[in-house]
């Protein structure tokens, strides 16, 4: 069963004053994310991504097209007590401790008083909050909310985790905790549906990516089949202090470091190549096809305009 | 996971308003109410003659009503404008909870403040009852309809300021509900001249007196400061007058917010 499948899900809003014009934040958009899938949402600041994931949040209405959560409608409210949600820069009750925020949020969701403080206690270790568990919010860093955030979003044990821009603002050390807990819920067999605009974060993380820019789907796949893309060009390595002649006549553009070789060349001159290395009894290390980026070929679909915009790597 | 029982994320919506409300030390102004009442209670039993609990029950009712009223309208607003604003609603409705569930559970969570506020500030006011009169009379019971009245009141202009809210920027929200406790107070006078009108007019005039809340009716503190009864029958229509009132003003609220965009 998929667990999220998006059928034509559209939304424009009425701007202006006076003179109300239409603008189009999401165009109808067709997607289906599998059960335990790690799907990435890519796009730049202002993509659509944030909209999509309020839509598929019933936070607001679409102008046309549907929506299936874990084979239910989307105002069907089965489907929240099986959904775990983190919005973008989570802002929490200010008033409350971690520890109380995470019980009102398990009362919600309808965790039974008998489990819930157990699970609460559990949840606060996990990210790593025990210390801090019975401090009020406001006293907290964005980096100790992300977590606060991250733990109220899968604390009823949900089917579904979607994650708005989760590595967003945190340093090195909480991207990492953040990766390792997506990978935790891989293997808890759980589907994570998340936004990004950090490249890196998807390419470790997703079993599927799709790009989304100005509202509109660019493209969908596994990382590997969107940057299986050949630019033409294979590197190889192998075991020498200098560049064969032979090799640079061929076109390759070679850098020496210590007792190796790196060099790359047009495709067609693979042959010749080896021929050269043979000859020249030259032990080879590695010879591969030189693919696309993620990175590459976010700069292709979207221009490079748009990724000063905001396109971290 | 069950979805819960949706009367039980009503009072847990509640609870955290009223804790919301105590942390941010709204309750604070009891300190100065108290301090108002118990030296005004002071001066007035240095300087007036057998009128002592006409102005104690006068000032303090007055002055219980003005304070909630005012809580009721600046906490109101911003109920569910600011859990908008903020963003801390999003986690909320991404959980089992409807959002009618929440706009009631935000209500009850205020009203519940105000409740308290008011059970704190009626101490007050008898503590400085006691203090002029030096012990209570059989017509005292009376201040605790008025008192009674009073909630009654606090939980309309709730309801209108959640209602106002709900499609509204919070200060157009406190102004629209501010001028409709002001209109509301002199509901009595708009139904006279309702009376007195004819035609068009007259039929605005009485559609408007109609719509507005009546406030005259629930605001009977002059008449329990002279230790005039309130009949039964006026209790009966006022609590049933403020409950439909409420409920149709927070039922136009959940109308506006279910199609709500939160953006």
């Amino acid at each position: 069963m998929a667990a999220i499948e998006i059928l034509d899900l559209e939304k424009s809003y009425l701007v202006g004053f006076w003179r109300q014009r239409k603008k189009v934040a999401l165009h109808p958009l067709r997607l289906t994310v599998e059960e335990g899938e790690i799907f990435g949402f890519l796009g730049p600041n202002g993509a659509g991504k944030t909209t999509t994931l309020k839509l598929l949040m019933g936070l607001v209405f679409p102008t046309s097209g549907s929506a299936r959560i874990l084979g239910k409608d989307l105002d069907d409210p089965q489907v929240k007590s099986q959904v775990g949600f983190l919005p973008e820069q989570p802002y929490f009750y200010d008033h409350l401790t971690a520890r109380e925020l995470l019980n009102y949020y398990g009362q919600l969701s309808g965790v039974p008083g008998k489990s819930r403080a157990t699970l609460v206690e559990r949840m606060l270790e996990r990210v790593g909050l025990t210390d801090s568990a019975g401090v009020q919010l406001r006293k907290f860093s964005k980096g100790m909310l992300q977590r606060v955030g991250l733990a109220q979003a899968i604390l009823h044990d949900p089917k579904l985790v979607f994650l708005d821009e989760p590595m967003s603002g945190l340093d090195p050390m909480g991207r990492r905790e953040v990766r390792e807990l997506i990978q935790q819920l891989r293997h808890e067999g759980k589907t994570v549906f998340f936004s990004t605009h950090i490249l890196s974060d998807a390419e470790a993380l997703c079993d599927r990516v799709g790009v989304i820019h100005q509202g509109e789907l660019r493209g969908v796949g596994s990382v590997a089949e969107l940057t299986s893309q050949s630019q033409g060009k294979i590197e190889i390595i192998f075991c020498a202090q200098k560049v064969p002649v032979a090799l640079l006549q061929l076109g390759a553009e070679a850098r020496v470091s210590g007792d190796m070789v790196n060099a790359l060349l047009p495709e067609e001159q693979q042959d010749a190549a080896l021929e050269v290395l043979r000859r020249e009894r030259i032990k080879l290390i590695s010879l591969t096809p030189v693919r696309k980026s993620l990175e590459e070929y976010y700069v292709q679909n979207l221009g490079p305009a748009e990724i000063r915009k905001g396109v971290g790597v | 996971m069950s979805v819960g029982r949706m009367d039980a994320r009503i009072g847990y919506i509640a609870f955290n308003t009223f804790r919301e409300a105590v942390r941010d030390r709204v309750l604070y102004n009891l300190i100065a109410f108290a301090l108002l009442l118990s030296g005004a209670a002071i001066l007035v039993g240095e300087i007036s003659i057998d009128i002592e609990r006409l102005v104690v029950v006068n000032l303090g009712l007055t002055a219980v009503s003005i304070f909630g009223v005012l809580i009721a309208i600046f906490i109101g607003i911003g109920l569910v404008s600011k859990e908008i604003e903020k963003r801390t609603l999003y986690t909320v409705l991404s959980r089992p909870v409807r959002r009618w569930e929440f706009v009631v559970g935000k209500f009850f969570g205020l009203t519940g403040t105000l409740v308290v506020n008011t059970l704190f500030m009626a101490i007050g006011v008898f503590f400085a009852l006691l203090y002029t009169a030096h012990r209570f009379e059989k017509m005292d019971v009376w201040v605790l309809v008025a008192l009674y009245f009073i909630v009654l009141q606090f939980f309309i202009v709730c309801a209108l300021a959640l209602f106002f809210s709900s499609f509204s920027t919070p200060l157009m929200s406190a102004v629209f509900t501010f001028a409709l406790f002001i209109i509301g107070n002199m509901a009595d006078d708009l139904h006279g001249f309702a009376r007195i009108t004819h035609g068009a007019g007259g039929w605005l005039a009485t559609a408007i007196a109609y719509l507005v809340p009546n406030f005259s009716a629930l605001n009977v503190i002059s008449q329990v400061a002279h230790g005039d009864p309130v009949g039964g029958r006026l209790i009966v229509y006022n609590t049933l007058y403020a409950l439909f009132y409420s409920a149709m003003a927070i039922s136009g609220a959940v109308l506006i917010f279910q199609r709500r965009n939160l953006k």
